[in-house]
């Protein structure tokens, strides 16, 4: 076969994507709609699935337009997928019961406390590698059951189905025939141990959800089925979250290898090999990726709320810069700090810290310090936050951490790139594909359906841009990890009971 | 030295009255407050539109000052912005051509380099981010003392010999300058170092100005063939060039 391409849907929060990928992990095409999102409530956010199923038959027809191809001519077709949203639907008529809910969707909060209530946050923890919290799909299920009018008889009746993204995409793409999800969306339900690698009865008896509900749990790369339509015979042969993705799209196939996609915020996931690794610090454990009846690979994963959006409140609401990349040159004409840390608590800390009550501050500010200082201190906030979640990994797993490979558009600025590399001690490395996530699924499709013969030829096509290796003083970093800590110990505690004002 | 240019002051005057304040003023009202016939204070208006420096409203008919004055005066672009937009062009260079890139802009006399993206074979390299080349001795520094003034007034007096292929004397800099005026890009060949080459071409802004150069730089076994340089590299480059320049709001190709 002289030319074989490979298709990776990249279902996203915003919008739905198609990349076209050859047998080089070169793009070819890329196709890219939005989609409705839907705010009936404040902290309520919900999706239109039949919209979604739309627009990714839309791109997945575009970027095959562009590409100049035919379905026959692409060898597989990979989802990828924001996670944990929630599905419901009716297995006859293919029809969503209710809008789907986001992973960003707060309305299950109570439910949430009140499950934790009786045993604790953590009380599913040791199966499922998650806290009890709004996020995760099992509490959304619960609410559908318990709120939309008829659900619970129908699912009781075994008339609906579950499903997150990939689950419905996959079911669509079949013409119903297959009911899947694979290990990494399930291992964001809240609903599989994650050392079966099945649904779990004793969490679905606490959350009271019929098991007829659930898709059947498949690695993340096998042929699910067979696609119709606007992809028609094409095998569909891989599912990731997007996380998830990233992480194999990083080709971080070894223990301790990690990866960071630098956005708004950042998720940081680190291959702790085939043992699940129970976080003593607040961190989620996941699977990574399976492949076939490979074992599964397990990560921990940590979040930073805010990297990306530190640049955009300097630019939007100080007004001190004009454009994002502008932070790089502010903060170039000063040669440090001047003694300035900031800890942008802006709605609390997260992992490691875990303090919902903590506020961001500045500290250090003397008659010296200026502009330049300021932006210096937004950008190392960003490597900072990632030093506090690779330590708290490497505490958890005793993994050490090798090199972080990074992705997403903060990787342009080069100071920032730098200072994780500092802080951090080890190097940081920008591939030259920078859709990672796409790629995961292309990867992993291709592997199983002999694109690639095996992860070794991923790796060859996985090719360094851009290193950074750190070039810092131990003992400056020593100090000056030791002033950003004393910096969020200052954060901490700032919200009291009667601060509704501040709280928001 | 000749007198001042009558119709250069009456525009410098027209400009002045549509900046007294935010507002739009009809042909008529500037004629009579500049006590000028309204056939030449049209001409001048039109000129000046052509320009870009006053716009007419199409209802009224009125004219104001234009957005070209605002640029003018905020002309440039912030080299790490340079770098955001440039990435993707620039990573596709590299897998392109199998070579190293660089993005250069002039600095003190020298070229300083923005971007650098590997060359993709996984070999150990090192990021040269902030590090300096020189004017005459490779195509970036060429480019720019081609195609921007300011560079060609950096060059310093004595130059610097590398190599024995480096160009030493004003007068074969300038004649190269010349040359690369007319194709379009400049080649370096072992004129920075031995067994090293260069190919790079120019990334203008929306008036056509050069803000930098773009380029590839590796072993000269690889980037030059009998001597020549190889149409599919120089193509690669000059494309490169024009992609970031397009998407920088020029409109010169």
């Amino acid at each position: 076969m002289a030319h074989r391409y490979v298709a990776a849907i990249d279902q996203g929060t915003t919008s739905s994507r198609c990349i076209i990928f050859d047998s080089n992990s070169r793009i070819l095409a890329v196709d890219q709609r939005e989609h409705r999102q839907i705010f009936p409530r404040p902290g309520w956010v919900e999706h239109d699935a039949e919209q979604i199923w739309a627009r990714v038959q839309e791109v997945v027809t575009g970027a095959l337009d562009r590409a100049g191809l035919q379905p026959s001519d692409l060898t597989a077709v990979g989802i990828t997928n924001q996670r944990e949203t929630t599905v419901l639907w009716d297995r006859a008529t293919g029809r969503p019961v209710h809008h789907a809910l986001v992973w960003q969707d707060t309305r299950t909060e109570a439910l949430c406390a009140d499950l934790a209530a009786d045993g604790g946050r953590d009380r599913f923890a040791e199966t499922t590698g998650l806290p009890v919290a709004s996020y995760f799909s099992g509490p959304k299920i619960a609410w559908l059951l318990e709120h939309v009018p008829g659900v619970r008889e129908r699912a009781e009746a075994g008339e609906l189905l579950f499903g997150t993204i990939d689950t419905w995409l996959i079911w669509n793409l079949t013409g119903g025939a297959a009911h899947v999800t694979d290990v990494t969306n399930a291992s964001r339900t809240l609903l599989m141990d994650l050392r079966t690698l099945d649904w779990d009865d004793g969490v679905l008896a606490a959350l009271d959800i019929p098991r007829s509900l659930l898709p059947e749990i498949r690695s993340s790369a096998e042929v699910y089925g067979t696609a119709r339509g606007v992809l028609e015979g094409v095998p569909i042969a891989a599912a990731l979250g997007d996380q998830q993705a990233a992480l194999f799209g990083q080709t971080c196939f070894g223990v301790g290898d990690a990866k960071s996609t630098y956005g708004t915020g950042s998720f940081l996931l680190l291959n702790t090999g085939d043992e699940p690794v129970r976080s003593r610090h607040g961190l989620l454990t996941t699977v990574g990726y399976q492949l076939g009846s490979d074992r599964p690979v397990y990560a921990l994963e940590g979040s930073i709320a805010n990297t990306g959006s530190l640049t955009q409140w300097l630019r939007d609401r100080i007004g001190l810069i004009s454009t994002a990349a502008e932070i790089e040159t502010l903060a170039l004409t000063v040669e440090d700090n001047g003694g300035l840390y900031l800890v942008p608590a802006f709605s609390g800390l997260f992992a490691p810290h875990w303090r919902p009550d903590a506020r961001g501050v500045i500290v250090g500010l003397t008659g010296f310090a200026g502009k330049g200082h300021l932006a210096r201190c937004v950008l190392e906030a960003t490597a900072f936050q990632t030093r506090d979640v690779v330590d708290a990994m490497v505490l958890d797993s005793g993994v050490a951490l090798k090199s972080l490979k990074v992705d997403g558009g903060m990787t342009s600025n080069n100071l920032l790139m730098q200072t994780i590399s500092d802080m951090l001690d080890v190097p940081v490395i920008r591939p030259f594909v920078a859709e990672t996530t796409c790629l995961g699924a292309a990867h992993a499709a291709g592997l199983v359906t002999g694109v690639w013969s095996d992860l070794d030829a991923l790796r060859a096509d996985w090719q360094r841009a851009a290193e950074w290796t750190p070039r810092l003083d131990p003992r400056t970093r020593e100090r000056r990890l030791r002033k950003y800590h004393k910096a969020v110990e200052l954060a901490k505690g700032w919200i009291d009971e009667d601060d509704e004002i501040e709280v928001g | 030295m000749p007198g001042p240019i009558q119709s250069l002051t009456r525009a410098a005057a027209i400009l002045r009255l549509l900046a007294g304040g935010e507002r739009q003023l009809a042909l008529g009202d500037v004629a009579l407050t500049l006590g000028l016939a309204k056939g030449t204070v049209h001409g001048i208006l039109r000129t000046l539109q052509q320009e870009g420096f006053v716009e007419q409203d199409p209802v009224t008919g009125r004219y104001q000052l234009g957005a070209e004055l605002l640029r003018l005066g905020n002309s440039y672009l912030d080299v790490h912005e340079l770098r955001a937009r440039s990435l993707m062009w620039a990573d596709d260079l590299a897998r392109l051509t199998g070579e190293s890139v660089r993005i250069g802009v002039l600095h003190q006399g020298g070229v300083l380099v923005i971007h650098h993206v590997f060359r993709p074979d996984d070999s150990r390299q090192v990021l040269e981010v902030g590090s300096m080349l020189p004017l005459h001795a490779t195509a970036w520094g060429k480019v720019l003392l081609a195609f921007d003034p300011v560079a060609h007034g950096d060059l310093e007096a004595e130059l610097k010999p590398y190599t024995r292929r480096t160009l030493v004397t004003h007068g074969d800099v300038d004649a190269e300058c010349e040359r690369i005026r007319g194709l379009g890009w400049a080649g370096e060949r072992e004129e920075a170092g031995d067994g090293l080459a260069s190919i790079a071409a120019p990334i203008r802004d929306r008036r056509g100005s050069p803000l930098g150069a773009v380029g590839v730089g590796g072993a000269v076994e690889r980037l030059t063939e009998d001597g020549e340089f190889p149409a599919r590299l120089v193509a690669a480059v000059r494309d490169t060039a024009r992609s970031i320049s397009r998407d920088l709001g020029a409109t010169l190709y």
